[in-house]
């Protein structure tokens, strides 16, 4: 932490029993005193666990749209979920989530989930590699940036690492990753900011103490030398194997035979044993369901469902070693994909690259809830449709930044690359964010289209109380092509009529914006 | 197609046999190999072991070249060097001091001593040096170079015109695979040796007994259990060595005998020479002729073999030598480099030929000195360094390299002392010397920072282009195959499963198929594909993700 922002935010700390006087929380908003308040987060040991599910994970079967399962069923019968067969949330209709979650709806039940829905950005990549490099970097479609939007946090956080690091502010790493490479989400304008574990196997031997085999010969010898030495100077090998050693993980919740599983626990392991490491990040792979995802003969069973079975198991042990270990308070955490997949299945019992999908915020810390509507699912649809964005990816981020590590506007456009995104209210920290996403909620309203569909123009129609708001229209594919609406509208219902000329037959998305909300609806243009 | 789902349960099986390396042969801890010539053509990883040992860095287009080539072909080309340097150390600091007598760009090794400038052409052949290493032939010559540098010992920052450090080297490369006795005569009288070792000041009234002790203990008979020279043998030697000194007087240093400062007396050895008597000369050679005597009667003795063959065999196959290895490998070459006359390209392709040098017991076990690490890195990633026509540019990139490599505790033109560098000599760490809690960290950030960032300086910057390399692959689209060829090419030994997984991760994660890497690297090598900037650039990421992965595993460190 910079010793600048943490005398600012201890100055701040001192002056809230007076400030809070004849100020209500709301006035507060989008201002100094609650975001400094956060900002000691960094002080506090806040924790943040990213959950990277590699290959593009299939959100129409993890968070169901129960409301649209007639046309969902139409589109992709043959890995569709029974609706029997959903589990429910409580206070929830519409949404539920696939059977093998029940860990998870266990903890959204108890007020610890928070899902986010459509995730994503305008003109998607379908390539895992780029579309992973976007959600690394934090850029634009169209954008090659090198650094990533942890890289950039951290860079802020902690000016000029490594040098002069490990200090006594910041003994531990920044950030850790556990798997074999380290990510460029971490990629920092001058070197990657996470603990470089060159070698998987390795890094399990240091938290637990062991070593790896070496051949019975004189290169074994040496390399048995030059591994002892690599453990020995690894400037945090030493508090990490001293954090690790301090704590065991308490839940017997944690099944095994499951990776994520697995590398949470060291994760828990190790906040609890001490490290300030503020990031973590694990993953699991296997989310690239091209062909049967679900058995053919119960689509309640299959690869996808065993992988959300691993990974609602893996957060809900975690969740409760928390609790047991009295730090749940201190970390949150969120799942994150490329890109989710096809609407419509393909003839092999799978789903091909998609585009935007839900994403599960928990922890203690987070305003349980859905937030964003149900994807609308068109009623014919075709190979090309896709779930289109209702929230960019970096306002995820910008909420993490944020509401809980408690950053400065400034210091979130940094970490974002200069760009601003609104955040979103996936956490408790900032009330006056979830006050204003509750006042802005049920003010507005899109209706239908007419005519739907749509032969040479269509007009819009919706209510507001007022305020500006938006109307765009996205392809299939999740591409930007219009913005038929945008400004501010007086109380009542307003039409706003748009050409279609020229445009491909197929399916078409438009959503309203306004504020934080989003409503999509269906359109197809003949 | 069903999609392998790979978790990472063998990462995390910490005792799992699956963890142990799989393709490396156990060798046997006896040396039942010797110096019986192995015969046919080289192996893909025989090749990459003869010239991981016998250059800095090995280019794919050497390993290439050399798989299937004749064994003694092979070591023949790399013995067949050529001394003469393409260009020599220049004034590259001309543009910000001025030398009065030598232009920038120009060489300095004949121009007049300059008090002033004369740290600047140190500097200069430092870093000319190391350029060396860099710009190598497929030859063994650098490595030599280095090798005959840590064996006469002169240390730079001792001596003090840098046309002797100039000298000196040139003395050494010259004879590097040259005749050992004559390369002993010739650093014997060389001016950097002649000032670093006190010979100018060794003078009959007051015998300087310093070259003459590092002669026999250093340089010639060493201190092996039979090497039972005698002080009186330190005394003798140095008087046979009195009247020698310095001239600058010419455009170049030079060594001058004076006859009224050498003591002209005879001089006895101990038993240890068979009692020998050096006649004492009186005439203006004198100096010359009773130092051919000294060494006919040093090089007489068996020790003087063994003690060079034991240090070649510790620079280019391993420090154990076992009382085995003593007798089955170290006595033979000995008795070859004796029977040869001492040439040092005829014991050198002896043991390099042999079946004991690519025994695969004795791969892989060096673990690399800091310019085998550092300018190997450069010459395998073939990493572009800024053109000669800028010298200024081109020396001041050097310099980094050179500096570094003296953090990672190999300042290039000044070795610790007279000994040389203890890597190579001092039990029981030998290479494992190189290895700090300060130098391990630094080699990874090295490899780290160049595959990145690299070094920017006068309007180039130095960084490796990590599709160099990966282009002259055979099968660089298929991961599987790129992955197994960079780890063949970089590492010398296998990986275990667990460790190639965690490589796979970074080109496949998440266990997606094999063609999204396929794509990708087609696209990125097809200017007219659509997508081909972004594929272009999620390629490198990768590929310096997948390089600086493998360069930092324990295993890389090994040679």
């Amino acid at each position: 932490m910079k010793r600048k922002q943490f005398i600012k935010t201890a100055a701040a700390g001192t002056l809230l029993p007076i400030s809070l006087n004849g100020f209500s929380m709301k006035s507060w908003s989008q201002s100094s005193l609650l975001r400094l308040l956060g900002a000691r987060a960094m002080d506090s040991g806040k924790v943040f666990v990213l959950i990277q599910l590699n290959g593009g994970n299939d959100g129409l079967n993890m968070v169901i749209p129960l409301d649209q399962y007639s046309n969902l069923s139409k589109a992709r019968n043959n890995v569709l979920i029974p609706d029997t067969q959903v589990l429910g949330l409580s206070g929830v209709s519409a949404t539920g989530l696939h059977p093998a979650m029940d860990g998870l709806r266990q903890m959204y039940n108890n007020g610890l989930v928070n899902i986010v829905q459509s995730v994503g950005y305008t003109s998607p990549s379908f390539s895992h590699f780029r579309a992973t490099d976007i959600w690394m970097t934090g850029s634009d479609s169209n954008e090659n940036w090198t650094t990533g939007w942890l890289g950039r946090f951290l860079d802020g956080q902690f000016p000029a690492f490594p040098t002069g690091y490990p200090n006594t502010t910041m003994p531990d790493p920044l950030a850790l990753q556990i798997g074999s490479q380290v990510s460029l989400s971490f990629m920092g304008p001058a070197q990657n900011m996470a603990m470089s574990i060159t070698d998987p196997a390795n890094f399990y031997n240091l938290v637990n103490g062991s070593t790896d085999p070496t051949p019975n010969s004189h290169a074994g010898d040496e390399l048995a030398f030059l591994r002892l030495m690599a453990n020995q100077t690894n400037q945090y090998a030493t508090v990490i194997k001293a954090a690790a050693a301090a704590a065991s993980n308490q839940s017997s919740k944690y099944v095994s035979g499951n990776s994520l599983s697995d590398q949470l626990k060291i994760v828990a392991r190790l906040i609890k044993g001490g490290l300030k490491t503020p990031v973590y990040m694990v993953s699991m792979g296997g989310f690239d369901t091209h062909s049967q995802q679900v058995d053919s003969t119960d689509h309640s069973i299959g690869s996808h469902a065993t992988l959300l079975k691993r990974l609602s198991e893996a957060i809900y042990a975690f969740q409760d070693d928390l609790k047991l270990m009295g730090i749940e308070d201190r970390v949150a955490g969120m799942t994150f994909s490329e890109f989710g997949r096809r609407i419509m299945s393909n003839g092999s019992g799978g789903t091909d690259h998609g585009a935007a999908a839900p994403l599960v915020v928990f922890g203690t810390g987070v305003q349980s809830g859905i937030i964003g509507n149900n994807p609308a699912i068109p009623s014919t649809v075709t190979v090309n449709d896709n779930v289109p964005m209702q929230y960019d990816f970096r306002q995820v981020y910008a909420s993490v930044l944020a509401d809980w590590f408690g950053l400065s506007t400034s210091e979130v456009s940094a970490a974002m690359g200069g760009k601003s995104f609104n955040p979103l209210p996936v956490f408790k920290a900032n009330l006056s964010r979830i006050n204003d996403w509750a006042e802005v909620s049920g003010r507005v309203q899109l209706y239908d289209v007419q005519p739907n569909p749509v032969r040479d123009s269509a007009t819009f129609r919706f209510y507001t109380d007022g305020g500006h708001l938006d109307i765009q229209v996205f392809d299939a594919l999740g591409n930007r092509i219009a913005i038929p609406v945008s400004g501010r509208f007086v109380k009542g219902e307003h039409t706003a009529s748009w050409e279609t000329k020229g445009l491909k037959p197929g399916n078409y998305f438009y959503q309203l914006s306004h504020g934080n909300q989003r409503t999509t609806r269906v359109l197809s243009v003949l | 197609m069903v999609n392998p789902f790979m978790d990472r349960r063998d990462f995390l099986s910490i005792h799992g046999s699956n963890a142990s390396p799989v393709a490396v042969k156990r060798a046997s801890r006896r040396a039942s190999t010797g110096l019986t010539p192995v015969t046919g053509n080289l192996t893909k990883a025989q090749a990459l072991h003869l010239l991981r040992r016998c250059l800095f860095g090995v280019r794919v287009s050497e390993m290439k070249s050399f798989t299937g080539m004749d064994v003694a072909s092979a070591v023949d080309a790399l013995l067949n060097v050529n001394t003469t340097p393409s260009v020599l150390p220049l004034n590259y600091y001309g543009n910000t001091t001025t030398d009065p007598d030598v232009a920038y760009g120009q060489t300095w090794v004949t121009a007049p001593f300059n008090g002033t400038v004369n740290f600047l052409r140190r500097s200069s052949w430092k870093f000319w040096h190391l350029g060396q290493t860099l710009n190598q032939d497929t030859t063994i010559l650098e490595k030599m170079v280095l090798f005959w540098h840590n064996h006469f010992v002169t240390e730079s920052e001792s001596v003090p015109d840098a046309r002797m450090n100039h000298l000196y080297l040139k003395t050494i490369r010259d004879n590097a695979l040259g005749n050992f006795k004559t390369l002993t005569k010739a650093m014997t009288l060389d001016p950097a040796m002649l000032y670093y070792l006190n010979g100018y000041l060794n003078v009959k009234t007051a015998p300087d007994e310093n070259y003459a002790r590092e002669l026999q203990e250093l340089f010639t008979l060493g201190k092996g259990p039979d090497s039972k020279y005698t002080e009186d043998d330190v005394k003798a030697a140095a008087r046979i060595l009195t009247g020698w000194s310095i001239s600058v007087s010419g455009s170049v240093p030079s060594n001058t005998f004076t006859l009224s400062k050498h003591d002209t007396t005879d001089k006895s050895f101990s038993s240890f020479f068979g009692n020998a008597t050096i006649k004492g000369k009186n005439t203006s050679n004198a100096g010359d002729l009773e130092l051919d005597d000294l060494l006919t009667m040093i090089f007489n003795q068996n020790e003087v073999a063994k003690f060079i063959c034991r240090k070649l065999y510790r620079y280019f196959v391993y420090y154990d030598i076992t009382p085995e290895i003593e007798t089955n490998v170290i006595a033979p070459l000995a008795d070859h480099f004796r029977n040869n006359n001492y040439d040092i390209k005829s014991v050198l392709a002896k043991l390099l030929k042999s079946e004991h040098f690519f025994d695969p017991g004795n791969m892989a076990c060096i673990i690399k000195d800091p310019i085998s690490d550092i300018s190997g890195f450069c010459r395998q990633m073939e990493m572009a360094f800024p053109p000669a026509s800028n010298p200024e540019v081109q020396y001041t990139h050097w310099g980094y390299l050179h500096t570094f490599i003296q953090s990672l505790q190999l300042n290039l033109g000044d070795p610790p002392n007279v000994a040389g560098w203890p890597a190579w000599y001092q039990e029981p760490l030998f290479y494992r010397s190189w290895i700090t809690s300060d130098s391990l960290p630094k080699r990874n950030q090295f490899t780290d920072a160049f595959l990145y960032t690299g070094f920017k300086r006068g309007g180039f910057t130095t960084v490796v282009d990590t599709l160099i390399v990966t282009k002259q692959f055979s099968h660089p689209e298929d991961a599987d195959q790129l992955i197994a060829e960079a780890v063949e090419f970089l590492i010398p030994m296998a990986l275990s499963s667990s460790q190639i997984s965690g490589l796979r991760e970074i080109l496949l994660p998440g266990g997606i198929p094999a063609y999204n890497w396929t794509d990708d690297w087609n696209a990125a090598l097809n200017t007219g594909a659509s997508n081909h900037a972004t594929a272009l650039s999620s390629v490198i990421a990768k590929l310096k993700s997948l390089y600086k992965a493998i360069m930092n595993l324990s295993e890389y460190q090994l040679s």
